[in-house]
């Protein structure tokens, strides 16, 4: 809309016309205080405090409710405005308790903060406070009616944040109370965010009341361990007697592609971290065959003997699992560790989405890939199986915002019917997800007998522009069919989902049988081909083969990081006994259970380094909590290699660089005077080298060397902001992909299944087994 | 059987609830009417009315609660078969609307919002029933009684008595 100028305590200010006053405002640096006010849902103009004096209308106007137009002056600041704040802040201290000192918000409440600032310190209501008792609603969600000041913001949260609708307000006037849909219980996703909204301590965190005070915790910005959507959270961290302790979540900071948003997982799945049975001593398996707490330094020495002793016996002799929760320098690291050190081929990890067909499908093709903040803002969007609000809440959160802001387009296509049709322009139900590619190629027949199909196609092909969001079930042929036909379009972008933190930063770095980082075949002439000289170039064993490879004793040694493949593939108890297997994870899992060294890792809230999100955008992780006794999987990769006798400054690339800083052209023959090229690629960048071998970032240089699509906006990504990942980018000979088996298994988590962390987190574990209760009642009616 | 056919309500109400939910432009227009109605024919809004008002709508039973708290006319509690409303607010209080109400009190060996043990009448303190022009005015249902005297207060309970008996002699 057009831009009009008004004035604002006699300051000229410009807003496109519309705008409203309360955001002009704070867009200009001037404060207007406001308890109901929220960005982004709509207005209630409950509280009064954002009153303002505008000229030539006789009473005073809420500012959040006031468009601004050209030629109007207001005045936000007068004895007269201070007065009415004041009396609005009297009134509302009239029945809310001043328990501040025990009140978890105290330190960061708006009501604590306007009172300090407008002095409404003593009342002349001399009516006796209305009492009543806290009441718990949920296992995380307790409300205090008193502290209650009828914002209103948690019921539109809930209602058109969240869509839940859980929450609502009975009764009038002085005894209107905020009412949960189960009458004295919440029946809902559990996301926590009416407690998050809350300007006061009214509604509290099962995990954080009486916890802590605000000031007593330091706040680390990192990103969520849990599903793959990539959500910023803030960790509140304080010390206790073994490091650091997490003791709440959030995103005060509205920071990330999340803004204040976190689903029940985000808020309150962290107590992992400390949960009773996290691994803290490196553990041996000992004669007696069980397994014993030892030192980190025997527990290594054994690890490197024998991983010693199985690549002197020749190529491929140890399989290496790696992980989709552990960061990219991690992966990234233990691909190069097994390929140039372990010397073997056979490395995989758990599949949730396929990836390589996706990548090789944009390859070449500039700008097609969708980042989060594109399907935040698109206009229209397809969404193609899988659940959302279950399964990627931030995506639903995003897709849901959209819809009520922006009033986006969303098409559904799925077997099943799911929560987000309430938000679809149209939602078709298919039989299955080949034959909607087929018909929306223009094979009519495909879907003949699907009502509404006709015009669902007919409505995406008027779309000018569309991001495609495919669930696990495109996969192979599939996904490549869906590919093909968008990519054939212009404005078509895609984005495909998988289940953890890190599942496309995973299979970005590599950590395939038969694909090195970034896609790129076993053989070539790329880059890293020529870093990698002398790796196994013939395609090795995946996931399942490896196990069974290990069970029979064919491979003499299997490595497991941050991965449970004996619960994935239902292993008997025991197999593994004929290779020495070595397992890297937070908890004692049922692999770990059979391994003959178990090394207790580092969680994602305890580590430093980056992960990518399943949209592709690339964000850091930061050291919040500290277990002691664990180390990062980067660290233990790095000393396993040195005990292993290793040059690892091969592996890690630290330091000043002690080879030749440049080929001047004067050397010959394949790698005679060759140039150190990370030195070289550092100085043409302008970057220092780093000066540890265990700082992970040293190998995110390297990973932006020589993976093509990992091109890093440094600016953003240091400052916490994501940065797009561009799959385009790369070169993917086509035909190192074709007939390739994906080996994609979805694990479909849900709002507090997260796979094994899910299961250690207590939190997490009690609002499943609650809000299972309602469901299995249900059932039972 | 369908949703309609294990309504709660007669078959007259279902009727009408059913064009009244189609009259507005949107459904929960229709949601103060068919709590009024309901309420006449039920006697008061039960978890099952309300369950089933929300789903005759399409909204949540929470929805329904949120609407229905706010007006004072709606109860959630059985009243008696015969509601006597005692307007005490200024036109009526002026004429003496507390003597009245006191002596309903009396009669009935009730207060505000009680019911009497038999259920024939239950008793309320209202605000302005708009009969300030012939106050003191009091309402049982529907029905209005106004420019009462003490006296009148026997004479009426007597009236209602008996046509409970009748009813329930039916």
């Amino acid at each position: 809309m057009a831009d009009v100028t008004f004035t604002v305590d006699g300051k000229k200010l410009t807003a496109p016309a519309g705008t409203l006053l309360i955001e002009a405002c704070r867009k200009a640096g001037i404060e207007i205080p406001a308890f109901c006010y929220y960005p982004g849902l709509s207005l209630q103009a409950a509280c009064r405090m954002c009153v303002v004096r505008q000229e030539k209308v006789p009473k005073l106007q809420t500012a959040c409710t006031t468009p601004v137009a050209e030629g109007q002056v207001f005045i936000t600041d007068s004895p007269e405005i201070a007065q009415a704040r004041k009396a609005t802040l009297q009134l509302l201290l009239g029945n809310h308790p001043l328990d501040c000192p025990v009140c978890d918000a105290g330190g960061e409440c708006e009501l604590q903060d306007m009172t300090f600032k407008y002095g409404a310190g003593e009342s002349l209501y001399a009516e006796a406070k209305q009492h009543r008792e806290e009441q718990q609603w949920s296992p995380v969600v307790y409300f205090d009616r008193p502290r209650c000041i009828l914002c209103y913001r948690c019921v539109r949260m809930c209602g058109e944040g969240m869509d839940v609708w859980a929450l609502g307000i009975q009764n009038r006037g002085v005894s209107a109370v905020i009412a949960p849909n189960g009458g004295d219980h919440l029946d809902c996703e559990q996301c926590g965010m009416c407690i998050d909204v809350c300007p006061v301590g009214a509604l509290t965190s099962g995990t954080y009341r009486y916890k802590s005070r605000p000031w007593e915790m330091n706040h680390v910005s990192t990103v969520c361990t849990h599903c793959g959507d990539g959500c910023k959270v803030t960790l509140g961290v304080r010390r206790a007697d073994d490091g650091m302790e997490i003791v709440r979540a959030d995103n005060r900071d509205k920071s990330g592609i999340n803004g204040d948003f976190l689903c029940a997982k985000g808020r309150f799945g962290f107590d992992f971290v400390h949960a009773k049975d996290r691994l803290t001593r490196p553990l041996v398996r000992n004669a007696a065959g069980v397994l014993e707490p030892t030192t980190w330094e025997k527990a290594i020495r054994l690890v490197a003997q024998k991983f010693g002793e199985a690549v002197q016996a020749g190529d491929g002799q140890i399989g290496v699992i790696g992980s989709p929760r552990i960061t990219n320098e991690e992966n990234y690291l233990l691909q190069k560790f097994a390929r140039t050190v372990l010397r073997t081929q056979h490395i995989d990890h758990e599949r949730t989405a396929d990836y390589p067909t996706f990548s090789r499908m944009l390859a070449g093709a500039e700008d097609r890939a969708a980042s989060h903040r594109e399907i935040a803002a698109a206009p229209a969007i397809l969404v193609l199986g899988g659940n959302p609000t279950e399964e990627h809440p931030l995506l639903a959160w995003s897709l849901r915002t959209n819809f009520r802001l922006n009033h986006a387009r969303l098409y559904l296509a799925n077997t099943q019917s799911i929560r987000l049709e309430r938000q679809a322009r149209q939602a078709l139900r298919i039989p299955d997800y080949d034959a909607l590619v087929r018909f929306l190629a223009g094979e009519d027949a495909a879907m003949a007998h699907v009502a509404g199909a006709a015009e669902f196609r007919e409505a995406l092909l008027a779309e000018e522009s569309l991001v495609v969001v495919a669930g696990a079930e495109y996969r192979g042929a599939s996904l490549a069919a869906l590919m093909r036909w968008g990519l054939c379009r212009t404005g078509v972008k895609f984005a495909l989902l998988s289940d953890f933190a890190n599942a496309r930063g995973a299979a970005d770095m590599g950590i395939y049988p038969d694909l090195l980082p970034g896609y790129l075949p076993l053989t070539g002439d790329q880059p890293l081909h020529g870093e990698y000289a002398g790796m196994p170039a013939s395609s090795g064993l995946d996931m399942t083969a490896m196990v069974e490879a290990a069970t029979t004793g064919v491979l003499k040694a299997l490595y497991v990081v941050g991965s449970d493949p004996v619960s994935a593939l239902g292993v008997a108890e025991g197999a593994l006994r004929r290779s020495f297997v070595v397992v890297e994870d937070c908890f004692l899992t049922a692999t770990a259970a059979q391994a003959d060294v178990v090394l207790p890792a580092a969680s994602l809230y305890e580590k430093t380094g980056t992960v990518t999100s399943c949209y592709g955008d690339i964000q850091m992780v930061r050291k919040a909590a500290d277990v002691a006794g664990v180390k990062p999987d980067f660290e233990i990769v790095v000393r396993l290699a040195g005990a292993m006798g290793v040059d690892v400054r091969k592996l890690v690339p630290f330091g000043q660089s002690t080879g030749v800083r440049a080929d001047m052209g004067q050397s010959r023959g394949a790698q005679a005077g060759e140039a150190d090229r990370h030195a070289v690629w550092l100085t043409a960048n302008g970057l220092e080298p780093r000066l540890s071998p265990f700082d992970p970032l040293a190998t995110l240089d390297e990973v932006e060397r020589l993976v093509p699509s990992y091109r890093l906006d440094r600016l953003n990504l240091f400052a916490g902001n994501e940065t797009a990942s561009a799959p385009g980018a790369g070169f993917v000979p086509l035909d190192s992909l074709l007939g390739r088996k994906d080996g994609v298994v979805a694990t479909h988590p849900g709002l507090f299944r997260s796979g094994e962390l899910g299961r250690q987190t207590e939190t997490l574990q009690k609002l499943q087994a609650y809000q299972e209760g309602f469901h299995s009642a249900a059932a039972a009616d | 059987m369908s949703a309609e056919a294990m309504t709660l309500f007669s078959p007259e109400l279902a009727a009408r609830f059913d064009a009244l939910v189609e009259r507005y432009p949107v459904r929960r227009s229709a949601l103060i009417p068919m709590l009024l109605y309901a309420q006449d024919e039920v006697g008061y809004l039960s978890d099952a009315v309300i369950d089933e008002v929300a789903r005759r709508i399409g909204i949540t039973p929470l929805d329904v609660r949120n609407v229905a708290t706010y007006y004072s006319m709606l109860r959630f509690v059985p009243a008696g078969r015969y509601n006597i409303q005692v307007c005490t607010n200024i036109s009526c209080m002026l004429r003496g609307g507390y003597r009245i109400f006191e002596q309903f009190q009396e009669r009935l060996g009730i207060g505000h919002k009680g019911v009497t043990a038999d259920g024939v009448f239950s008793l309320e303190e209202v605000e302005c029933i708009g009969a300030c022009c012939w106050a003191p005015a009091i309402q049982v249902n529907y029905d209005f009684h106004d420019e009462l005297t003490e006296e009148q207060v026997d004479a009426i309970l007597d009236e209602y008595r008996s046509r409970s008996q009748k009813a329930g002699s039916r």
